[in-house]
């Protein structure tokens, strides 16, 4: 009985290890490829689910279906322009022939290091071959700048791009996608991740961006005087202006006045010019003579003609 | 516990015993006892294997042997067990990524990382070939569960790429200025949009809720420059304020006192004119009763001026017209004594 049992745990195992072993998935993330004693059998398999194959002669190898990661190092480049600047990219590409990929690079590891040969090398190639500024824009848009900064902004001659960031990465790209399928993969897509200054160059544009803020401080400053002077002479402008305006006014009223005045008295006084002398003269007399003045008479005046005789 | 171990006693008589290892000391361990057991561990197993639960904010993604079979709701679900296996996609919770910093304890007051330990993800190239530090965060949703899991390998990390390098592009079309003030809003607009562009050419199933723009600014060297301009800003304003402050201080004054001169004027000339005509009048009416009787009227008004005027002078003299010679002897620098 306990010899019975045994054998028949025995056969059990067996059969597990030959159901597990003729069966095999492919997940909905997976291709599979599939060797016999190291040699390809058949067409890739990418449609997911339960598969049946010939227990322990074949072999799976399973390669991933989806859009995979690459992402370089940083590259130091030098522009066209002889900037020197780090290139960072990333790629995104899959295997499209799992058969080939297999035979040529194996997996993945094999893979990423053939993409980093030729990646870099293309980056390295486009880079080169342009300026800066071919990298670092895609498009020819005007910049918007602020109010204080309109006429500095004008001083500025900015450099337009014939090719751009996108063109660049596409040529790459395009470069590089001519020797990929070698190796069974696809690249989708190329891409600048980041683009930074070499540590000496970055400390020279940090010095240059340092001037350029000084002159616009200066600038705005001396704009600050500027505006402050105009708007004092204007000052100094509207106060004559209005004085003299005051004056011109207040001159003619009374001129007008005056002349009215004038007119008035003239037209009274010419009545009788003679007696308007008479009781003008009293009346200056008696405003005019005061303690003060010492007054000479001579005997024969008018006034005193009766101290003398009584005039008869 | 006495160690009965060693069969130190010719009284051994359990043969069913290991004698290595006493101390386990199974009683009555009879095969349909385990059997039972077995099967009821294959059970257990059995039974939390066929159940899972999809959480509210969550889908089920179910593939049995790999290959996508159905996608579930919120709630508690059966599947096969072994056969099937189970993705919980979170398709409604807001998900973010930080760029140039990090979140490091979420509460009331938020903290966050030290500001240049990511300069690697924030320094970015302006259009103008100058340098930014540009901090921003991505907030997204998993839309398409099945694209998510089987499109793309690493979609967090690829996610990541991708933003970072749509920034860059959209900061390299921008000049610093921009990039530091007015362009804000536009950039994270059309960087969000671009990002979103690419999540669907990449087939990442991601939906871009928002991207915000957070913390920009010149790099650390250069920023007291930056503050230098707009310390000058301020000064311009204040000397063109200070300026107008001045104008509006002494027009205002111009003006009133210009309006008083005019109305000093005015004034002036009412005077003038109803004195003048005052006093014409008064002429007339003097002179209508004069021409009455002149001769008389003259000579009174003549004596009455005189006799009010002579009083109040100070020295008289009255000389004889035939004496001549009399002016040394008048004193005329001597002052009239004023009368107390």
């Amino acid at each position: 009985m306990n010899r019975n049992r045994l054998v028949s745990l025995i056969i059990g195992v067996l059969l597990l290890a030959l159901l597990t072993s003729i069966f095999y998935t492919v997940d909905e993330t997976e291709q599979v490829v599939i060797t016999q004693f190291g040699r390809p059998i058949g067409d890739a398999i990418a449609t997911p689910g339960l598969k049946l194959k010939l227990p322990f002669i074949w072999e799976i190898h399973r390669f991933d279906k989806r859009w995979l990661a690459w992402d370089g190092d940083s590259n130091q480049i030098t522009t066209k322009d002889k900037k020197f600047i780090w290139v960072d990219t990333y790629a995104r590409w899959r295997i499209q022939d799992p058969l080939e990929f297999f035979e040529s690079v194996r997996d993945e590891a094999g893979a990423q290091s053939r993409l980093d040969d030729i990646i870099d090398g293309e980056t390295r190639n486009t880079v080169a071959a342009f300026d800066l500024i071919e990298i670092v824009r895609s498009m020819n848009r005007e910049f918007e700048v602020t109010e204080e900064l309109q006429e500095f902004a004008n001083q500025q001659t900015l450099e337009g791009i014939s090719a751009g960031r996108l063109a660049l990465s596409r040529i790459i790209l395009e470069k590089a996608s001519q020797v990929t399928p070698d190796f069974g993969i696809e690249l989708v897509d190329v891409k600048f991740k980041a683009i930074n200054y070499v540590d000496e160059v970055q400390a020279q544009v940090y010095e240059r961006m340092i001037t350029e803020r000084q002159r616009i401080a200066e600038r705005s400053r001396s704009e600050g005087q500027g505006r402050s002077a105009e708007i004092r002479g204007q000052k100094e402008k509207e106060l004559k202006a209005i004085e003299s305006e005051a004056y011109k006014k207040a001159e003619e009223i009374r001129g007008l006045a005056d002349a009215e005045a004038t007119s008035i008295y003239a037209n009274a006084y010419s009545k009788d010019p003679d007696f308007y002398q008479f009781m003008k003269t009293l009346e200056t007399y008696r405003s005019s003579l005061n303690e003060d003045v010492t007054l000479i008479l001579t005997s024969d005046s008018e006034f005193l003609s009766f101290l003398k005789t009584s005039g008869r | 516990m006495a160690n009965k171990s060693g069969g130190n006693g010719p009284f051994d008589f359990d043969p069913p015993r290991m004698p290595q290892m006493p101390q386990f000391n199974l009683p009555n361990v009879t095969p349909g006892a385990i059997r039972a057991l077995l099967l009821l561990a294959l059970g257990v197993v059995l039974f939390w294997g066929s159940f899972y639960q999809v959480e509210p904010e969550e889908v089920g993604v179910i593939r049995r042997f790999g290959a996508l079979a159905r996608t579930t709701d919120p709630g508690l679900h059966l599947k096969w067990p072994f056969m099937e296996r189970v993705d919980k996609v979170p398709v409604q919770r807001q998900l973010k990524q930080e760029f140039g910093f990090r979140t490091l304890q979420a509460g009331v007051r938020t903290e966050y990382s030290e500001s240049g330990e990511y300069l690697e993800e924030s320094l970015m190239l302006t259009g103008d070939l100058n340098v930014a530090v540009v901090e921003w965060i991505v907030q997204f949703k998993i839309q398409e569960p099945r694209a998510f899991l089987f499109g793309v390998r690493d979609v967090i990390d690829t996610f990541r790429d991708m933003s970072e390098a749509t920034m860059r592009q959209v900061v390299g079309d921008h000049s610093v200025d921009e990039v530091l003030t007015i362009g804000r809003a536009s950039i994270a607009a059309q960087a969000k949009d671009l990002l979103q562009e690419l999540c669907n050419v990449y087939g990442t199933g991601i939906s871009v809720e928002q991207l915000v723009l957070q913390d920009v600014n010149p790099p650390d060297p250069v920023k007291p420059s930056f503050n230098e301009v707009n310390q000058a800003i301020q000064e311009k304003e204040q000397l063109i304020n200070r300026a107008w402050a001045e104008y509006n201080q002494e027009i205002p004054r111009a003006r009133g006192v210009g309006q008083q001169t005019i109305q000093a004027a005015e004034g002036y000339a009412a005077e003038r004119v109803n004195r003048s005509q005052g006093e014409a009048t008064r002429f007339e009416a003097i002179y209508a009763e004069y021409r009455k009787a002149p001769r008389v009227t003259r000579n009174r008004m003549y004596l009455e001026t005189m006799n009010e005027v002579l009083p109040r002078l100070g020295k008289k003299v009255i000389l004889d017209e035939e004496q001549t010679g009399f002016l040394p002897l008048l004193n005329l620098t001597q002052e009239v004594p004023r009368e107390p």
